[in-house]
């Protein structure tokens, strides 16, 4: 699938910072209607943002109904964000919603690789900054944060800037956005030579039963 | 240089070193199922490209299938046929084995992938699951990914991959009675966290989980991912490799004696070392049960409910408060003797046949309080067929138990069956999350045996209480 490159982006943050955040928080999974990666943007965070999930009445306690939050492009969250259900699909609801950005202490380790891989930049700011980012929000919705990809770096409208890590490759992935597969084939040669090797190394790993058409 | 047990499993599937630090790691075994593979497999296709040795691929049926008796492609979730359906389609278009609905192999993935000896000591496995790290128990590297990267693997045979940091957990000594693996996992994520393991991948050792059964290991890197680990796994022993022989997919003949030869090098050597060591004594670890919405709130079953207030940490402190509001519990109240709606024994966790033996040696000869919804859904149709072949069927239904067929079943709300709003459930799974098992059910996570005393109590109850002559 082809992706949208992340380089700047400035938009409205939203401040969702709750510890342990799961993937079936993001995205409830009879949110997760069709084998399909598209729309799942209207689930995203069913139980907290509707009052009642079947008719779509919104809860107005919950920030992203919330005036000046409603646009959001950029979410800061807390410790363990995206821990939990390895769905993607809490990924494409964030995307589909229009989120570029996720803020948060830290991530769980599926949702930050699949985040990576379908544009959306996962940012690592220690908990103090994010709880002053929050207040500052919270203070004056609407409010908008610059992030900077090359630059590594998030910016503030009152001038504050704070560094953030990322490790090569994934920046590259969101920079370039990137085919991953295409990226891997340039070394395809190595992975066929390595395979050929192996073959004679562990040849029980390859000596299985045939594939057979099973059940129904 | 010594090596640790996960440096030797890197280190040998090693393709490439990329620009920037990650590896690109071959990968030996890839593992589906209808919820998310089909997707990929989707993808894939829809992207014009192959599988790339399909006999080392497989899928299975367990997210959405029904799990009521005689039950087809039709399932309680809505649109849930064309996950079935789609599936099944594109598994044989692609040429991949495929564990379908009325196989006598189908499961849950983490229970059929070492029980048809798919998962080997010293493998790399990827499913886009993430309980993947439960065949870790073997020895093995697995670990769960996004459906992007499966199609990934499943194009090039490879995933890029930043190395892990380690961690050792070592739990010394011996378990008391009625205590089990699920028990030893609940109490590490309680001590250090959910997020505790973030980064690392773990390896668990020590004498205590030397002792345990395999499929009681299963149930310990079940859920490091809870711990927030890339993934846990164990040293492969005897144990392992007595687990292993004969398995419909493991090496045969010749080939098992050179697989075994090599599987008895799969150990951290004396000298490794680990970025993080956390030493438990075992004997300290009571029967264990969450009383929130994450792993890690959880306490001893004659424990109390810990109050917030006591809490410096002011995100923590928000989190346990609304965990209680969720949860409809006071603090500084025993959990013990809470009244329950429902009991679950299922899931990738706790499914396994010395899972239900431990259950019914607890419900042999008993009755489950009145009013009490109790449920039991083998892990995969083999536990099943074996359940039954020795009587474990009728003691769960004679108890007042359903008796399911094998799949995920309500270890998870998928849209259709569910245990209600405000329902208390006391669950053998994994994730208590807010509305995992249904829109507002409370889920108290514990140890099979203790579900099955609960079941009887009619109240979150200390199994050590209930114990059969045979546990
Ligand atoms: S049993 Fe539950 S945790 Fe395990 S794979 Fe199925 S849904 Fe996931």
């Amino acid at each position: 699938m082809s992706m949208q490159p992340f380089r700047r982006h400035r938009g409205i943050a939203a401040p969702l910072v709750r510890i342990n955040i799961d993937t079936d928080a993001i995205i409830p999974s009879r949110e997760m209607k069709r084998v399909s990666k598209e729309g799942l943007g209207e689930g995203l965070f069913a139980n907290w943002r509707y009052s009642d999930v079947a008719t779509r009445e919104e809860n107005p306690d919950f920030v992203l109904n919330q005036a000046g939050f409603r646009e959001a492009s950029i979410l800061l969250g807390g410790v363990n964000f995206g821990c939990g259900s390895s769905r993607e699909h809490a990924v494409w609801a964030l995307a589909d919603f229009g989120i570029r950005a996720v803020v948060a202490p830290s991530f769980g380790s599926i949702f930050y690789g699949n985040c990576v891989r379908n544009g959306i930049l996962p940012v690592r700011l220690e908990e103090a900054v994010i709880a002053g980012l929050a207040e500052h929000l919270e203070a004056a919705p609407g409010s908008e944060l610059t992030i900077d990809l090359p630059e590594q770096v998030l910016l503030t409208d009152d001038g504050s800037r704070y560094g953030f890590e990322i490790d090569p490759p994934d920046k590259e992935m969101l920079l370039e956005g990137l085919d991953q597969i295409a990226m891997t084939l340039r070394h395809d040669e190595a992975i066929r030579g390595f395979m050929a090797r192996d073959r004679e190394a562990r040849p029980w790993i390859y000596a299985i039963p045939a594939p057979r058409a099973s059940g129904a | 240089m010594a090596q640790t047990l996960a440096d030797k499993i890197w280190t040998a599937h090693a393709v490439a070193e990329l620009d920037g630090g990650a590896t690109l790691l071959y990968i030996d075994r890839i593992f589906l199922h209808e919820r998310t593979g089909s997707i990929a497999l989707k993808g894939l296709e829809a992207a014009g490209r192959a599988v790339r040795e399909p006999g080392l691929v497989f899928c299975t049926m367990d997210h959405i299938v029904d799990t009521f008796p005689g039950r087809g492609d039709d399932t309680r979730m809505p649109g849930g046929r064309a996950f079935i359906t789609t599936t099944r389609e594109a598994a044989r278009a692609a040429g991949i084995h495929l564990f379908d609905i009325g196989d006598p192999d189908q499961g849950i993935v983490h229970v059929v992938s070492p029980e048809q000896g798919i998962a080997l000591p010293g493998t790399t496995l990827v499913c886009p699951d993430s309980h993947t790290g439960t065949v870790g128990a073997l020895g093995a590297l697995a670990w769960g990914i996004g459906s992007t990267e499966a199609e990934h693997a499943m194009a090039t045979r490879t995933l890029a991959v930043t190395r892990p940091k380690q961690m050792r957990v070592s739990f010394e000594g011996q378990l008391a009675f009625g205590v089990t693996a699920k028990d030893m996992i609940l109490a590490l994520i309680g001590a250090h966290s959910a997020a505790g393991g973030v980064g690392y991948v773990v390896e668990f050792a020590g004498a205590a989980v030397r002792a345990l059964e395999m499929e009681a290991r299963f149930t310990l890197c079940n859920m490091a991912v809870e711990f927030g680990a890339f993934s846990g796994l164990i040293a492969p022993d005897e144990k392992t490799f007595a687990y292993l022989e004969g398995r419909p997919f493991a090496p045969q003949g010749a080939l098992w004696a050179q697989a075994r030869a090599h599987w008895q090098t799969l150990h951290s050597d004396d000298d490794a070392r680990f970025d993080r060591e956390i030493r438990i004594d075992a004997s300290s670890i009571a029967p264990q049960v969450t009383w929130g919405t994450s792993p890690q709130h959880e306490i001893p079953i004659d424990g109390e409910v810990p109050d917030p207030a006591a809490e410096t940490d002011v995100n923590r402190r928000k989190a346990m408060e609304r965990a209680l509001e969720y949860m409809g519990l006071s603090p500084g109240r025993p959990l013990a003797g809470t009244p329950i709606d429902a009991a679950f024994i299922g899931s990738c966790t706790n499914s396994r046949l010395s899972d239900l033996r431990a259950a019914a040696a607890v419900l042999r000869g008993r009755r489950i309080a009145e009013g009490v919804r109790a449920i039991c859904v083998p892990g995969s149709s083999r536990v099943k067929a074996a359940a039954e072949a020795e009587g474990l069927d009728r003691v769960f239904t004679e108890a007042g138990f359903e008796w399911r067929e094998s799949g995920c079943s309500m270890c998870f709300f998928a849209g259709g069956e569910s245990f209600g709003r405000g329902e208390r459930v006391i669950t053998s799974t994994n994730r208590n999350f807010e509305n995992r098992q249904g829109p507002g059910t409370r889920s108290h996570l514990a140890s099979p045996t203790t579900v099955a005393a609960s079941a009887l109590a009619g109240r979150i109850a200390d199994v050590r209480e209930f114990a059969g002559e045979d546990t």
